[in-house]
Order: C-alpha cells, then structure tokens, then sequence
C-alpha cells in the first residue's frame, strides 16, 4: 500500500507543493530533450535519404566539436576555425560517399550499418590522434555564445534558465524550420524525398544518387555540429559524448526513423519523461534509472505504434 | 582436387544427412579437434593460452548465440552484453549458494536464467521488427547494466561492486580461481564450447532451425505455412541467450577471475555483433572467425611495431590500432559483405576445382 502510495501519489504531491521545482524539471527535461532530437535529427536526415542506420552520428558530433575546438587551439580564429570545420565536414561527406556508400549500394540494412561502425573507429582514432584524448573546453566565448541565467519569479520560488540552453532551444528550431524548408519547398529537397521513396524510381528520372547523399551526409554534418557546439558549451568536448548518441536511439524509434518532426517530438517526449522520472520516481529505485528510463519509454509507446509516433506506416505484403 | 566429394555415395537417407556428409569435412574436423585438445594444450605458451584461446572461444560461444538470433532468426539485437551479464552473475550467486556443486554444471545451469531474462526482453519482438527491434533490445542492456551496478545482492554486497571468482576444484584439481593453470582452464572451455556448437548444428538441421530460418526469410509467409511465430521468435531468444550466458559464466569463472558491471556495458555487445558480421551470418564457422579476427587483430597490431623494432607511445599504437581496425571493417565489408564464412567457401570450391579455373 505504502509502495503504491509512493509511486502514484506522492510525485504527483509533491509536484503540486512545488509548483517552480516542477517548473524548473520541466525546462531541464525540454532542453536536453531538445539536444537529444538533435541528435537524432542527424540520424534521420542519413536513414530518409540513404536508408542507412548511421551509427557513426554520435562519433560526428565528438569529431565535429573536436576540430573547431582543436583548429582554434592552435591559433586559428573561431570564425575561421567554424568554416574550416565546415569544410572538413563536406570533404568527411564526400569520403563517406566515395568510399563507403559506393561500393556498398544495393546492400543489405545491416551491412550498411556496420560499415558505419567502421567509420565510428576510424573516426575515433583519428581525432584521438590529431587532437589528443583529453577533454577540451568549447570555446563559448569565442563564438559569441552566451552565459549566466536568467531566474524567473515563480510561486513562491523561482526557475533558473541557463543562457545557453535558451540559445540552445531557439537554434533547434531554426535548424528544423531550415531543414523543413530545405525539404519541403526546394528541388534538392523533393529530390531527396524522392531517393528516400525509392533509389531505382530516382535514379532513372535523373536524379544523381552521389550528390544527393554528400548533400545528406553534409547536412547531417552540419546538425552535428551544431549538436557539438552546444553540448560541448554545457560540458566538455570529449569523446565521452559519444554516449549521448545511443540516447538519441530511443528518441529515434519513438518518433519513427522517417520524420524530421518526430525527432523533435520524441526527443522532448523522451527528455520530459526522464528527467521527471528520474527527479519523483528515481529515489523509489534507487537513482540512476535515467540510464534506463528513456528506452523503457520508448519500448511502451512502440508496442502501441510500432513503427513510432509520426514513422510511415509498415505494410507488409507476401 | 583436394576437396573432391565424388564418389562418396550414400546409400540411406540418414548418412545423406548426416551432420558431416563430406569425408573430407569428417577428417577435417578430426584434426582439428586434436590439435585443440592434445596439440595446444601440449605447446601452446601460458600467455598464448591465456589472452588468446581462451577469449577467442568464449566470445565465438557468444558470437554463436547472437548468430542463432540475428544470422538464423533475423532478430537484430543489441543486448548481448547483458544477457552474458545475466549468465555470470548467476553463476555467481549460484556458487554462492550451492558451494559444494560442480562448477561445470554451474555455469551451464546459469544459461537457463540468461534465457529466461532474455525470453522477457524478447516479449517485444512479435510487433518490433528490424532496427526498432535492435533499439527495443538496448532497453534491456541498459537496464541489466544498471541492475548489475544497483543490485548489491547481486555481488553479494561487497565494496568494490566486482565479482571474486572463488576456487574450485574438479577430481582435486583448482579449476577457476587464481591458482588454475590456464591449460586447466582451456580445456574446460574448449569442452563446452565444442558441445553447445555440436548443440547449435544439430539444432540447425531440425524442425526448430528450419523454423526459425523461415521465420528470418519471411515472417508473414512463415506464419502463412502453419509455424507459430511467437513461439519460435521466444524460443530463439531463450536459446540465444542461453549461450550468450553460459559464454558470460566462463567469461568470469574461467576467463578473467572477476569482473564488474563494466565487463558487460553495451561495448561488449558492439563486440559480438562485429563479430558475427564479419564472421558471416548465419553461420557456425563464422562466429568462429569473426571471433578469432576481432580478438586476434588487435593483438597482432599491437604487437606488431614492436616486433619490427619501432617504438611507439603506447596510446598512439592504441589510436593507430582504432583506425587501422575501422578501415579494415569497412575494406572487408565492400569486398566481402557476407563474411569470412563466405571466403571459406570460395576457397572450398576452388580447392574442389582446381587446377582448373571451373
């Protein structure tokens, strides 16, 4: 009786005893949440276009943050240092596409998916040994980021707002209103939809496969960046980072591999949830359920909609 | 030429079936087994035994296990290092419980709860398919790997969160533990897995793997010819888990000594997926090598500097070996996409051919 007291009652007490602590756990949840669907925006952008599982997103986001950081450390100026990392985005595209994408066309899901395993260890390697091991700090000031917080009055209490997560969310949502655009109102967009409706169908009207996938791999390039940028500003730039990408799966499988809005749904649904999880009910199992919570979230809203919240609908035929 | 099966007739139905129907394979297959039995045990150095052989076996036990699910069932899943967790922490408290059992029957005993655990995760597989399925099986890597931190009761409480392998003895002579002799210790492995592989091959050539390669190849059509996919889908996460268990118990007990939540993180389920991979899916030889290749390459490389005379510091040779490995994975991949099994049986057919070019 107590037990059940304690988890279906007494969170939801507490929540309307202190209404800013809710407040404040609800922006916390929003704001990561926001970075994970950043994530795993990167992840959709390459799975629409090109139907790979792009494993290696995450190695992107540590690779990406890592050269601007690096680039800057040895003197280079943080503007300069963001276009050439641009750059050694696009050439890392142009790479993937020659070397990994080309050869491997027509291949089954699972080949393709380890071929990005493969890349997440070159890519480790490398940045391990141009730029070293260690944590780096993000060059926030540099690039004009900002800092402190606001704190907002609030019954009694106040929620606290870190700058930089507010830059955070605004940059989210532009990057998603470009890419919505990029898809939906222009010719390389209705080219992409159409590669990811079918390969054969695209190339035979004339539709470069090649470019479309540097363009994919690019853009996805772009959106670890700025993922990069804006985790690395509210920790450190280390390959620990990595981590944060396997959160991004149950964002992806939540909001279906297939939808740019899905991704930023899932990702706050996902955020949300586990950080109030983790703030009413974790004491109950003994902290530390966020390493869990996320996925077991993700796994209840699929055997409801298995192919997630906004996926295309799997139809089967003999 | 050297592998020539003509004029080996059969005269029944069951010695065309026969698990090695090929004279050659039989010899094979001989030779291969007394060298690991009686040749390695009699040459092989310590260190060989020790950080080579014995890993190499228990992972292609664990390759095996995610083969079964992912190469003959069509179930991707990511939760491997969780489920071998499973096995070794049960071993662990079953050693603790029944002190005075074999440990042999231990570690085989603690594949049943692996299976169970594994059954339960696989709930999901009915309605989840593909990579949603692989994400779905990460829940219970995550949530086992906190399990194994949280649940003080599992390390039977003491400070540094890490299991101790106990010393145990079969016929008065210490099989796990520090005091075994690493040659000990091999030839346990080397037993197991060569019987839970006999296990997986039959298991392959009857009704069950028939089923489950039905069910990889088309669910829905599977379904249609009367196999009933949720109990096949579960059957093959309980046996899978089950090796994957029973590789975990020997991992800890006859490998390390002892090991903590780390040893079974989702690193070592990217591991074995690697292995199966590159080793081929859906098939036997291929966890084999997959497994003796992922293991094997990174101590040849970084071995290797040394051995020509050139020193390196040794956290460049660690970077190097990160690249080296990731291009060689992709190289692999595009020149062979199903696997080393598959070279193998390139090579059989040249060998059957030769000296001519078909």
């Amino acid at each position: 009786m107590h037990l059940l007291y304690s988890i279906f009652v007494d969170p939801f007490v507490q929540m309307g005893a202190a209404p800013d602590l809710l407040a404040q756990t609800l922006w916390e949840g929003l704001v990561s949440g926001i970075l994970y669907s950043l994530i795993a925006l990167g992840f959709v952008l390459i799975f629409k276009a090109s139907g790979v599982f792009n494993f290696a997103q995450g190695i992107m986001v540590v690779f990406s943050a890592l050269t601007l950081v690096g680039l800057n450390e040895h003197g280079v100026p943080a503007y300069l240092a963001l276009a050439i990392t641009l750059v050694v985005m696009l050439a890392l595209a142009f790479a993937v596409e020659r070397v990994i994408l080309r050869p491997l066309v027509n291949q089954p899901e699972i080949i393709l998916f380890m071929a990005t395993f493969g890349l997440t260890y070159f890519l480790i390697g490398v940045g391990e040994l141009i730029f070293g091991g260690d944590p780096k700090v993000m060059i926030s000031d540099q690039l004009r980021l900002p800092s402190g917080s606001y704190r907002i009055p609030m019954a009694g209490g106040f929620v606290q707002m870190q700058k930089i997560d507010i830059a955070a969310t605004v940059i989210a949502s532009l990057m998603v209103a470009a890419l919505a655009i990029l898809f939906n109102r222009t010719r390389i967009g209705r080219a992409l939809r159409a590669v990811a409706d079918s390969h054969r169908a695209a190339l035979s009207v004339g539709i470069s496969l090649e470019q479309i996938w540097v363009i994919v791999w690019f853009a996805a390039g772009v959106v670890a960046l700025a993922t990069g940028i804006m985790w690395g500003a509210r920790s450190n730039v280390s390959f620990a980072l990595e981590i944060i990408a396997l959160k991004a799966l149950p964002v992806l499988i939540l909001g279906g591999f297939t939808s740019i809005p899905g991704a930023i749904i899932g990702g706050i649904i996902i955020g949300v949830g586990e950080k109030m999880g983790e703030f009413y009910w974790g004491p109950l199992f003994g902290s530390g359920i966020e390493s869990w919570l996320a996925y077991v979230i993700a796994l209840v809203f699929l055997l409801f909609r298995p192919q997630g919240l906004f996926g295309e609908r799997i139809i089967e035929r003999l | 030429m050297f592998y020539r099966e003509v004029g080996q007739y059969k005269t029944s139905y069951s010695a065309d079936e026969a698990l090695f129907p090929i004279l050659q394979d039989k010899v094979g297959i001989a030779v291969i087994l007394l060298v690991a039995f009686v040749g390695v045990p009699l040459t092989a150095s310590n260190f060989t035994v020790d950080s080579i052989l014995i890993p190499i076996l228990v992972f292609s036990l664990a390759a095996t296990g995610l083969n079964l699910l992912i190469g003959y069932t069509g179930l991707l899943s990511l939760g491997t290092g969780g489920f071998m967790g499973v096995g070794a922490y049960a071993c662990y408290k079953l050693a603790t419980f029944f002190p005075g059992v074999n440990i042999i029957v231990l570690i085989l005993c603690s594949g049943f709860f692996a299976a169970a655990v594994g059954t339960v995760f696989g709930l999901p597989s009915l309605r989840i398919k593909g990579f949603y399925l692989a994400v779905a099986t990460l829940a219970a890597q995550f949530f086992l790997s906190w399990c194994f931190i949280r649940v003080a009761w599992l390390y039977n409480y003491n400070v540094s969160a890490s299991i101790e392998v106990p010393t145990k003895t079969l016929f008065g002579l210490p099989v796990t533990g520090p005091t075994a002799t690493p040659v000990t210790r091999y030839l346990i492995v080397l037993s197991i897995v060569a019987l839970l592989t006999l296990l997986a091959a039959n298991l392959m050539r009857g009704r069950i793997g028939r089923a489950w390669m039905a069910v990889r190849d088309m669910d829905l059509a599977a379904e249609l010819i009367g196999i009933r996919l949720y109990q096949t889908k579960l059957l093959a996460f309980a046996v899978s888990s089950f090796y994957c268990g029973v590789a975990g118990a020997m991992m800890v007990f006859l490998w390390l000594g002892n090991a903590e939540s780390e040893s079974f993180n989702i690193n070592q389920s990217f591991l074995i997926l690697f292995m199966v991979i590159i080793g081929g899916l859906g098939s036997l030889l291929g966890s084999f090598l997959g497994a003796a290749l992922i293991w094997g390459l990174p101590i040849v490389l970084r071995a290797a500097p040394a051995h020509f005379g050139v020193s390196l510091h040794s956290a460049t040779v660690e970077q190097t070996t990160f690249v080296i490995l990731g291009v060689l994975i992709i190289v692999f991949l595009i020149v062979e996409p199903h696997g080393l099994a598959r070279l193998w049986q390139i090579g059989k057919q040249k060998l059957r051919v030769w000296p001519f070019p078909y």
